[in-house]
């Protein structure tokens, strides 16, 4: 089966530093696929050997089935990247400078697909105003619009949301998912793992340089051992409860259960003693909550 | 949008030639006008002090003699700092990542930065000559020779430019590239003399120097009057031309110091 993205084994090293120690990745067309991990993880390096930008030590990747050394060419034609840092060329303006990047690609009368990229990404009333002088949103817009002038079937959006405002988040997001729909494979890395919970179908989640979970959004989430019990009574708990349990701000406690039935063993001796329940909530893990269990390397476990 | 509409295969060469050309000839005061004005400005003072005094070829005045290699150095050193300035700038600015992740390829990449090097060192050339004319007006007697020398020279100081800019971290070193070898070897390359006037020793150090033979086989083209055969600086040039291109396109492949 040809793979969107197949990565074999990457292994990249910076001096004394290992940033990918065999990173085995493999990304199926038209799939949203979140890259998640803390900084320092090897998201951006495995990005910019995707794309070229740096050389794997050992093992390959290939983009659409395409050898991303071997086959650079095609490799590229197939791949947009819109990078981290917030670049451009100050000698252009935004209209000029996304005719270049056609060009670059070898599309010379690409003028009607950069107007509807223009569009839809709120750019087209800056369109003859120089990359110089607008502000960083827009600057992430032009990007963005860099990456996608070609058409590529593969995107790879390097923390496109960092630093930006709300609604070119939305406005972004709005267009990544129109394409995604219409085929386009998209792999993401965001710290926001809100939208990666949101977005993604599947993620990878990296740390120190290797994968260190890799499922469906859905079953990362079900893999979480248990669920949180918030908990606020009238009055102090039974201090053998209330040992172990973090205490929130609003004077409640977060108890964290294995699996619902640890419901009732924090119930018990609440009722034990008599205690007025004023406040009582039982919380799904979210995406940030498997993070931190992953990243922290417990075992993660079947939810009962 | 239609998926894998990128089939159609184009090659970026062009526009990337394009950028190159647009890149200098938008901010030209500073990358045409300023450097013919630094030419005209040797011209002037060194033909005051020396017009007269100096007759380095027989029947051919100071001023004249000056012209061919005033506008050779300028050739050289702006074909230099056009290749040289540009990666470095799109490096440090980060930019460079928008050459590096379309399909060019290692040769496209080199030959673009060149040629837009040697245009830029033949727009400043031409501009150094006919300012000059309003001096004197020097014989051309093998123009043909003059032209190769300039596009080939223009092309290797390119080359020069490209690795320079290839290998620099930062502006500084491109400034030392261009302080301690380029400003060194063009001075004492024969422009302001020819090198039959230097002592034994000078001279055949002054044969190590590339752009003795670039200065020297372009002023052939106007005058005849070389201080070595053309055929000998033209095999010179072109070879150190062809093996440094060999060289960069290898390095491009490899991706040395731009694809870490």
């Amino acid at each position: 089966m040809k793979y969107a993205i197949e990565a074999t084994a990457v292994q990249k090293r910076f001096g004394s530093l290992q940033a990918l120690g065999g990173v085995d990745l493999a990304v199926e067309e038209g799939e949203f696929f979140g890259l998640l991990g803390p900084n320092g993880a090897g998201k951006t390096t495995l990005i910019s050997i995707i794309a070229g930008l740096t050389r794997a030590d050992a093992g390959r990747v290939k983009v659409m089935g395409y050898d991303v050394v071997g086959d650079y060419r095609l490799a590229r034609r197939n791949l947009g990247v819109v990078p981290q840092e917030l670049v451009f060329d100050p000698f252009f303006t935004v209209r000029e400078t996304l005719r270049i990047q056609s060009g670059y690609f070898g599309l010379r009368d690409n003028g009607a697909w950069i107007d509807e990229v223009m569009e839809s990404l709120g750019l087209a009333d800056k369109a003859d105003v120089n990359t110089r002088a607008l502000s960083g949103g827009m600057k992430r817009r032009v990007l963005v619009a860099q990456a996608l002038v070609h058409k590529p079937p593969v995107i790879v959006l390097d923390e496109p949301t960092a630093g930006v405002d709300v609604e070119l988040r939305q406005t972004l997001w709005q267009f990544i998912a129109r394409l995604n729909r219409d085929g386009h494979t998209i792999v993401l890395t965001t710290h926001y793992l809100e939208e990666a919970e949101s977005l993604c179908n599947r993620i990878a989640m990296l740390k120190g340089g290797k994968v260190v979970a890799l499922d469906k959004t859905a079953n990362l989430l079900k893999r979480h051992a248990g669920a949180f019990l918030h908990l606020k009574v009238k009055g102090e708990l039974p201090a053998a409860l209330a040992q172990g349990a973090p205490r929130e701000a609003g004077g409640g406690y977060r108890f964290q259960l294995a699996s619902y039935d640890d419901v009732e063993s924090v119930l018990a001796p609440v009722r034990a003693a008599g205690l007025h329940i004023e406040e009582l909530q039982v919380l799904t893990p979210d995406l940030e909550d498997v993070f931190v269990q992953v990243m922290s390397g417990a075992p993660a476990q079947e939810r009962t | 949008m239609s998926r894998a509409a990128t089939s159609e295969v184009g090659s970026g060469f062009r526009t990337l030639l394009y950028k190159e050309l647009l890149r200098f000839w938008k901010v030209s005061a500073q990358t045409v006008t300023a450097p013919v004005l630094t030419a005209v400005l040797y011209l002037l003072i060194f033909s005051h002090a020396l017009q007269g005094r100096v007759e380095v070829y027989p029947g051919i005045n100071y001023t004249a003699f000056l012209i061919p290699g005033l506008v050779m150095m300028s050739v050289l050193q702006n074909a230099f700092a056009n290749s040289s300035s540009s990666l470095i700038q799109s490096k440090i600015t980060g930019n460079l990542v928008f050459v590096l992740l379309p399909p060019i390829s290692h040769i496209e990449f080199f030959g673009a930065y060149v040629i837009a090097a040697v245009v830029r060192g033949l727009a400043v050339g031409l501009g150094v000559l006919l300012v000059t004319l309003l001096f004197t007006v020097p014989p051309v007697v093998a123009p043909l020779w003059g032209l190769a020398f300039a596009v080939l020279g223009s092309g290797l100081m390119g080359a020069v430019g490209l690795f320079a800019g290839i290998w620099a971290e930062k502006f500084d070193h491109i400034a030392a590239f261009q302080n301690f070898f380029i400003l060194p070897a063009t001075f004492l390359s024969g422009v302001f003399y020819s090198i039959h006037s230097l002592p034994p020793t000078w001279q055949v150090i002054s044969r190590f120097n590339p752009f003795f033979y670039m200065i020297d086989g372009f002023r052939y083209g106007f005058f005849g009057v070389s201080d070595v055969s053309p055929w000998v600086s033209l095999a010179v040039v072109g070879g150190s031309f062809v093996a440094l291109s060999l060289a960069i396109v290898e390095l491009l492949k490899r991706g040395y110091k731009l694809r870490h």
